[in-house]
């Protein structure tokens, strides 16, 4: 039991903490555009992986990292485009269309792979390149602090940047207030010339982006490689954090945090000889436990409105 | 539905098979040094020989449970995408009784088989009782689900059923009672199939001719009235993911039964997924899943027999399943030709 | 008719089909002359409501053109409309519940301040059109904390800062106390005096006499003309309407009321925003009456439906049916006790639109013995025949039992919601807005059918919006204002309309004796 608190309280942990939160970060981000949009995006998983293949490709073709990173962004965002195509124009069901990207990005990115790298496992006959890490100047000198917050990769201060970034944005932005119009009365938006498809394409698009950071920070930056399913359920764990985070961009933080928490605790704790199986399942179990307890709570807090209520009434 | 209408989604759907089919060629072109070979092989290769015929037949089998399991889910409208693990986990249950107990033949498959399929409903059926209990969505729990399942049951065989002499990690051999007898001579076709052949029937009576498909088919279309009916809709709901995942559950276990010696599997196999695709060809109704099941069965096959002999690689079957999907579940697809149609009944 | 020598706008031989068959506008010319108040009547299902979606380009016809002054136009969505200068206020309002006044008032044109949103501009432009137009509102209160009438207002500055200079107005009465359409009627003359033009639809005749200077009326999607209202009476606009006399008077013979048979007591509901919706009532319905509840929409009758019929909660309170207490029943426990509801909204709660009449019918029964052959297995046959004979009784039209609900017509379906309460031997009917919407003759169907199920024994609650509803067919009538009962009138045809609007208004209220004697043992 000490092991495991030792574990806990080190520093190596509350850094693997950060670390492995990234990808979920960006990708509950993602969720929680398009979700004030109205729109449920359950391809972030499978656009994830499109963009993490994407990054390291191009990265290993022009062996430029950030050009690598520049065109994970550019398919992520595209692929949530092609998502508000199908939606929004073709009108598939959104969620049936996103289980056939996810079905494609699985598929497609082996065969894309194999075609590339001639394996259908791995990236490694590739040299793709890794996005830099940064020491924080004075920060990093601090005992104890310094190697939690310090020496991460550049995706990981932009992911915790991007919590301001969509604050600021759904919050204090015209196009922000019109976002969260379409997703609450679309009719209403409609009645007033604001173009319900063209904004749900935007926040798509937008979605697209910041799972495409994610998907690029797994390749690029989480390791240096890519195979197949490497992705993993972060996508749809996003989804979850993004729900459980009472859909804001800090409620979003907060949640992927604690899966990044769990995450990290699954890593550690393959070090103490738990069976590797059982510790990966963790993640996926805090996802559905957090996911009971959030909505337990929300469906509590009714009752017990109603309950005060009545007893009001009654004294 | 009109037989007019009926008629027109038959067409609709003959075209998306075309158009996906289209894709397929154009990508075969783009890719391989060999298109003509790869293309031959594509499409005609799984009648090119008994054997298969087989093939397409074997694989067939787990398509129509998994179809049929999502085909009773999705009729309450509920988004389980849970049967993916309820496959896999039920095939895990399976395996244990197939490995440690002694039973006289028939009776050993049936009792792994109801075995699988209860183990496959209590994972579809959680995340309904999420769902009704406090509105949990079953999308994102199932989802979950599906990589517990996988893990945990990568557990239960690397650490319970683990043959350590086997060079991979895979379980001891099934005891051969447990197995499923091959039907078809020179093939590996088994009786599963017909199995699967009765769930068809079974399912088809159970949604169009039972109080319980009638109130699930309500709740699908329209849950606020079926709750104004007094129709007890969360039991309703759960029935509809037991039952979908109970499906899926059997599916596994035959699978498993029919085609393996051992437990071997080291990645989610997939199917769920499929099952999803089949469901929609089949717009949720029964008794289209095995033209929807033989066909993706079809090009799978094909796409195998040419990846084996040519340089093409056979994921890319993934990518026109994905193009399939989204056709046939987009309603404007071909709406200008519908609309057309019902204005013109409407004008004589 | 009057010829329109300056008309303003003119749409011009208008078609539209919906996907689903429903030729809803049929070669229809419609014109308006600047500065005039232009009323649009007709029944529900007209075509009113499609003519003016298409003005302001919600919907596109098959055929037809739109001219405005003189010049053919295009109008392929809101935009281009609010562009043109027309705007709209809707039936249901189109606004951001969670959002303020002034972010409402601005969204879609908003000011910016660099890449950000000025609110603070915002609200100046909502108080300074506030004032301009006379339209009372609070820039920075939420949407969802407001009374109907002041979210009305803001939707018609909305239509104003957008600078419309024709405004169309979808039934804007519906949801309106009489005190607030007087107030609506005055802003709406000064707008008018302001150089605005106003399209007002609308199937209440005595408003269009009110407020409108010419009329054209619509009959199952085709014009039947226009007049200047000055020129025709109330009776000629409802000839026109409906191709005769409206029948309003229902045959009934005087109750005779025997023993209770739903009884509520202190009945107190809470709402999702903690108000107490409906505020500790007592009332009784016994056998053989018809019990109206008059009401402006909104007062809490539909938390009371709910409560009564298991589909909502309730505080606390008594509410038992033929002598059972419902609190710990479920909806088919309530409905077993001989409970039946129509509900407020057929589309929502009557009916599975997707799935044909049979299957509608059966939604309450499809468990029942006679309807099953074995444990197992449904009846067909059976079900075949009982939703023919129910299909004949009702005279529901349609090309079989078998065709989908989503193709009938709004009256028709309304009789399969009908036929299916009506048919399983009801002690207690709740009968919530059951003619909304629909044509008079499924509207005198029904109600006739609420007098014969009431003289054959049945206690019948209803809930009506339609005061000439309500007042016809209740042999007694209890007032809801604020969630509370302000009067019981023991005879309905003993009252007048306005002395009813008093109490509708909460203007007036009965003592606490008088009311308590809707309560009978």
């Amino acid at each position: 039991m000490s092991a495991f608190f030792d574990i806990i309280f080190s520093s190596h942990f509350g850094y693997s903490v950060l670390r492995v939160s990234t990808p979920i970060l960006f990708a509950a981000l993602g969720a929680l555009i398009s979700d004030k949009a109205g729109v449920i995006n359950i391809a972030l998983e499978g656009i994830m992986l499109i963009s993490a293949l994407t990054g390291v490709i191009f990265s290993a073709i022009t062996g430029s990292a950030f050009f690598g990173l520049f065109m994970a962004v550019l398919f992520g965002g595209l692929v949530g485009l092609s998502l508000g195509y199908f939606s929004l124009n073709l009108k598939t069901n959104v969620i049936l269309a996103a289980v056939a990207i996810n079905l494609i990005a699985i598929g497609g990115t082996v065969f894309i792979l194999y075609l590339v790298a001639g394996d259908k496992g791995i990236s490694s006959s590739l040299a793709s390149k890794v996005l830099p890490k940064i020491n924080i100047p004075l920060l990093q000198n601090i005992p104890g602090i310094g190697p939690i917050f310090s020496g991460h990769n550049v995706l990981t201060y932009l992911a915790f940047l991007s919590v301001l970034f969509i604050w600021f944005f759904l919050y204090k932005t015209p196009l922000g207030l019109r976002i969260r119009a379409v997703g609450e009365n679309e009719h209403a938006a409609d009645s007033v010339g604001i173009s319900v498809v063209k904004t749900r394409y935007i926040a798509l698009t937008i979605s697209g982006i910041l799972a495409g950071f994610g998907g690029a920070y797994m390749s690029m930056g989480y390791v240096s490689w890519f195979s197949r399913d490497m992705v993993a359920g972060r996508g749809f764990i996003a989804l979850a954090a993004e729900a459980m985070g009472g859909a804001t961009p800090i409620g979003c933080m907060l949640t992927s945090l604690l899966f990044g928490f769990f995450d990290a605790l699954a890593n550690s704790l393959q070090l103490l000889k738990i069976p590797y199986e059982f510790v990966s399942m963790l993640p996926y179990v805090a996802t559905v436990v957090g996911l009971v307890i959030y909505t337990i709570r929300k469906t509590e807090k009714i009752r017990r409105i109603q309950e005060k209520a009545a007893e009001g009434g009654n004294a | 539905m009109t037989k007019s209408q009926r008629l027109f989604e038959v067409y609709r759907t003959g075209l998306v098979i075309l158009i996906s089919l289209l894709i397929a060629m154009v990508i075969i072109l783009l890719v391989s040094e060999e298109p003509g070979e790869a293309m031959k092989l594509f499409l005609i290769g799984p009648l090119d020989s008994l054997r298969h015929i087989g093939n397409v037949l074997e694989m067939m089998v787990p398509l129509l449970f998994t179809g049929l399991a999502v085909s009773v889910m999705f009729s309450a409208s509920q988004f389980n995408l849970g049967a993916e693990g309820a496959f896999f986990f039920g095939a895990i249950g399976a395996a244990f009784i197939a490995v440690n107990w002694n039973l006289p033949p028939v009776i050993h498959p049936t009792v792994a088989i109801l075995w699988g399929g209860l183990i496959g409903s209590i994972f579809c059926g959680i995340p309904g009782l999420l769902k009704v209990k406090w509105g949990s969505s079953e999308l994102v729990s199932s989802l979950m689900f599906n990589y517990i399942a996988y893990f945990f049951g990568l557990y239960l065989i690397n650490y319970f059923l683990r043959d350590v002499n086997a060079g991979a990690m895979v379980s001891h051999r099934f005891v051969e009672t447990s197995k499923l007898i091959k039907i078809i001579p020179k093939t590996r076709v088994h009786f599963g199939i017909l199995i699967a052949a009765v769930m068809v029937v079974i399912t088809a009576i159970f949604l169009f001719r039972t109080r319980w498909g009638y109130r699930i088919r309500v709740i699908g279309t329209n849950i606020r009235f079926a709750r104004y009916s007094g129709i007890n809709t969360d039991r309703a709901i759960i029935l509809s993911q037991v039952i979908g995942g109970f499906i899926a559950g059997m599916g596994g276990s035959i699978e498993l039964l029919g085609m393996y010696r051992r437990f071997e599997w080291q990645y989610l196999p997939g199917y769920g997924w499929t099952g999803v695709i089949v469901a929609i060809l089949a717009r949720n109704n029964p008794v289209y899943v095995p033209v929807a099941a033989f066909f993706l069965a079809y090009m799978r096959i094909g796409a195998d027999i040419m990846s084996r002999s040519t340089d093409m690689p056979n994921e890319f079957v993934a990518i026109i399943q994905g193009i399939i999907i989204i056709l046939i579940a987009a309603t404007s697809f071909l709406s200008k030709q519908r609309h057309k149609m019902v204005v013109k009944e409407a004008m004589s | 008719m009057t010829d329109e020598p300056d008309a303003i706008l003119r749409m011009e031989n208008i078609t539209k089909i919906y996907p689903n068959g429903i030729m809803a506008n049929k070669g229809v010319n419609f014109s308006i002359a600047a500065g005039e108040i232009h009323g649009l009547v007709g029944e529900n299902g007209a075509g009113k409501t499609t003519l003016m979606q298409i003005l302001f380009g919600l919907n596109h016809p098959e055929e037809g053109k739109i001219l405005l002054e003189g010049k053919e136009i295009t109008i392929a969505n809101p935009n281009a409309a609010i562009a043109h200068g027309i705007g709209m206020v809707h039936q249901h309002f189109m606004l951001v519940p969670s959002l303020s006044v002034a972010e409402n008032l601005v969204l879609g044109v908003e000011p910016r301040k660099g890449v950000s949103l000025d609110l603070p501009e915002a609200i100046r432009t909502t108080e300074a059109l506030s004032k301009k137009f006379n339209l009372k509102v609070d820039p920075r209160s939420a949407i969802r904390d407001l009374p109907v009438g002041t979210k009305q207002k803001v939707e018609i500055l909305k239509a104003l800062h957008r600078g419309a200079r024709i405004l169309i107005l979808d039934e804007p009465t519906a949801v309106l106390t009489p005190q607030e359409t007087d107030e609506l009627f005055d802003e709406l003359k000064l707008l008018k005096d302001q150089g605005n033009t106003i399209i007002f639809i609308s199937h209440k005749l005595n408003e269009i006499k009110a407020l409108c200077d010419r009329v054209t009326v619509m009959r199952a999607g085709k014009s039947q003309g226009v007049f200047a209202v000055a020129d025709v009476t109330e009776q000629d606009i409802s000839r026109l309407m409906v191709g005769r006399d409206v029948i309003l008077r229902v045959e009934k013979s005087v109750a005779k009321p025997k023993k209770p048979v739903l009884k509520v007591q202190d009945l107190m509901v809470v709402n999702r925003f903690r108000k107490k919706a409906v505020d500790d009532i007592s009332f009784t319905v016994r056998q053989g009456e018809i019990l109206g509840i008059a009401g402006v929409e909104g007062n809490g009758q539909r938390e009371l439906v709910e409560a009564l019929t298991g589909l909502g909660l309730y505080a606390s309170g008594d509410i038992s049916i033929g002598g059972k207490d419902i609190k710990k029943l479920s909806i088919r426990g309530i409905r077993d006790l001989g409970t039946s509801h129509i509900p407020e909204d057929r589309m929502t709660y009557g009916c599975a639109a997707d799935l044909s009449i049979e299957m509608n019918l059966l939604s309450y029964t499809h468990d029942h013995p006679e309807y099953n052959k074995n444990y197992f297995l449904m009846d067909i046959n059976a079900i075949n025949e009982v939703s023919n004979k129910l299909v004949e009784e009702y005279r529901i039209l349609c090309s079989s039992p078998q065709q989908e609900v989503r193709r009938l017509s709004g009256g028709n379906i309304q009789k399969v919601v009908v036929a299916r309460e009506f048919s399983s031997n009801p002690k207690l009917i709740i009968s919530d807005q059951p003619t909304r919407g629909i044509d008079v003759g499924a509207t005198e169907f029904i109600r006739k059918r609420l007098v014969t199920l009431r003289d054959e024994g049945c206690a019948v609650l209803l809930v009506s919006a339609d005061l000439n509803e309500v007042m016809e067919l209740s042999d007694s009538l209890i007032v809801m204002y604020g969630g509370k009962i302000t009067a019981y009138i023991e005879d309905a045809s003993s009252i007048s309309e306005e002395a009813l609007g008093l109490y509708m208004l909460g203007l007036e209220s009965q003592g606490p004796e008088e009311i308590r004697r809707v309560c009978h043992d």
